[in-house]
């Protein structure tokens, strides 16, 4: 039920009064509806639910906590891990 | 896709799972609230893959497994009548009500239709304005904003024949509840990352310091998870309970302010009855008197009768991590997704729809 999937702004345009975006998610598209996301821009990622988009997502944190992630993976097949 | 396959990365993974078992020392019970997260853990197996010691039980994160079986017997009535179309979430219609469920009001002829956004209901009303349009509103935190922006767009309009029959509920009094309770055994809990993208998580410092327990907000996808159990393995191990978030990528921590705004202009807290767990003070959202014309429970004549649940259903001890599914003699047996005696069996969040659909009903027959 909370399901919420990370898609990319494709286009942003006015429907209704309301502002809604093009997503693309993995290659499906769909209407996604940007009232709680008033910063959001073409390019971005955002975290969708039921047609909304819930947030933006924070490309710098995710970068930063992936890269940590990924030393830590890279040592562990190395076997260079911390005993 | 970006942002999700890099979180399924096999070889993080198994770094993760290392590292957890290089520094456990004790057994530890966590508890991840949200069904989503349940979902993953069985899909991918977590639950196998992490070291003995640590124990997950699953919350009762599931908004169709909570929604009240007097709720639902409310919906079946408004849906059976003629001049109704009946717009809901498609997990709710094989739940069981005291009798009957939605899919056999459909079958008897009542207009029940499936949607994807409380909006389409909205076309839906806008195309037949000589049908009474109700939505059914139920969710957590994540959900309230859409179908509340939905009602407050309907009242905009001047659209009067949308109403919405709510059945919302609340994260933070259902792990107070848990907490409070003397059979309490979770340590730790995951709390659900899509429900604190919306609201942040200043309530979840609150219960934290106020039962010395650790939160991690976790998101959704197998090394999320990983990460935050491991997060909440280290606060345990230091003696620690702090609140952390794992899913930074999407949770600040005020959460979605325009989201709260309208959440705020639309609903009000009540008390609510969970379906399995009984009444939590506080615990619910319902629509605020000024969107009365667009309240169902308001428009139309509904009897009120307190229900029970079927005796054999272990759903209420299953929902508090007090049982697992497979403890249940029914699980498997005359207890399937087909043919669902309680609501976990339904949703596909449910955890014991979880775990038969992920074949853990193989351990038990």
């Amino acid at each position: 039920m909370c399901l919420a999937v990370p898609g990319k702004i494709l286009e942003i345009a006015e429907h209704d009064g309301n502002r809604t975006a093009r997503v693309e998610f993995g290659g499906i598209t769909r209407p996604v509806r940007l009232d709680f996301v008033p910063e959001a821009q073409v390019g971005d990622y955002v975290v969708t639910h039921v047609g909304f988009a819930i947030s933006r997502l924070d490309a710098e944190e995710a970068d930063r906590t992936l890269r940590m992630l990924e030393a830590m993976g890279l040592l562990e097949s190395e076997g260079l891990a911390a005993p | 896709m970006k942002y999700i396959d890099e979180y399924r990365d096999q070889r993080i993974a198994r770094a993760l799972v290392a590292d957890l078992a290089r520094r456990v020392t004790r057994p530890w019970v966590l508890m991840e609230i949200c069904g989503g997260q349940t979902h993953t853990l069985m899909r991918y197996g977590l639950d196998e893959l992490i070291p003995p010691q640590i124990s997950m039980v699953h919350g009762p994160g599931c908004p169709v497994c909570v929604t009240p079986l007097e709720m639902i017997d409310k919906a079946i009535q408004i849906a059976a009548r003629p001049e109704v179309i009946f717009v809901s979430y498609g997990d709710m219609l094989r739940v069981p009500g005291s009798r009957s469920d939605l899919f056999r009001v459909k079958a008897a002829g009542g207009d029940v239709r499936v949607v994807y956004s409380p909006t389409d209901a909205l076309k839906i009303a806008r195309a037949h304005p000589e049908r009474q349009v109700v939505f059914f509103g139920i969710g957590f935190e994540t959900t309230a904003p859409a179908n509340a922006m939905a009602v407050w767009q309907a009242r905009r309009d001047g659209l009067q024949n949308y109403s919405m029959l709510v059945s919302h509920v609340l994260v933070p009094p259902a792990i107070r509840l848990l907490l409070s309770s003397p059979q309490n055994r979770v340590q730790g809990f995951i709390a659900p990352g899509h429900v604190c993208t919306v609201m942040g998580y200043r309530e979840y410092e609150v219960l934290s310091r106020e039962f010395r327990v650790p939160i991690v907000v976790g998101g959704f996808e197998p090394i999320d998870l990983l990460e935050a159990i491991s997060m909440l393995v280290t606060q345990l191990e230091e003696g620690r309970a702090e609140v952390e978030n794992q899913y930074a990528r999407s949770v600040s921590y005020e959460g979605n302010l325009p989201a709260q705004a309208i959440m705020r202009e639309v609903f009000e807290v009540c008390d609510r009855k969970w379906r399995g767990v009984g009444p939590i003070p506080q615990s619910g959202l319902r629509l605020r008197p000024e969107f009365a014309a667009h309240d169902a429970e308001r428009i139309f004549k509904l009897e009120e009768a307190s229900v029970e649940e079927p005796g054999e259903c272990l759903s209420a001890q299953v929902l508090q991590g007090l049982k697992k599914p497979v403890d249940c003699p029914a699980f498997g047996r005359r207890c399937t997704p087909e043919s669902p005696l309680g609501a976990p069996m339904v949703s596909t969040e449910g955890a014991c729809a979880a775990y038969y659909q992920y074949r853990r009903h193989a351990l038990v027959s």
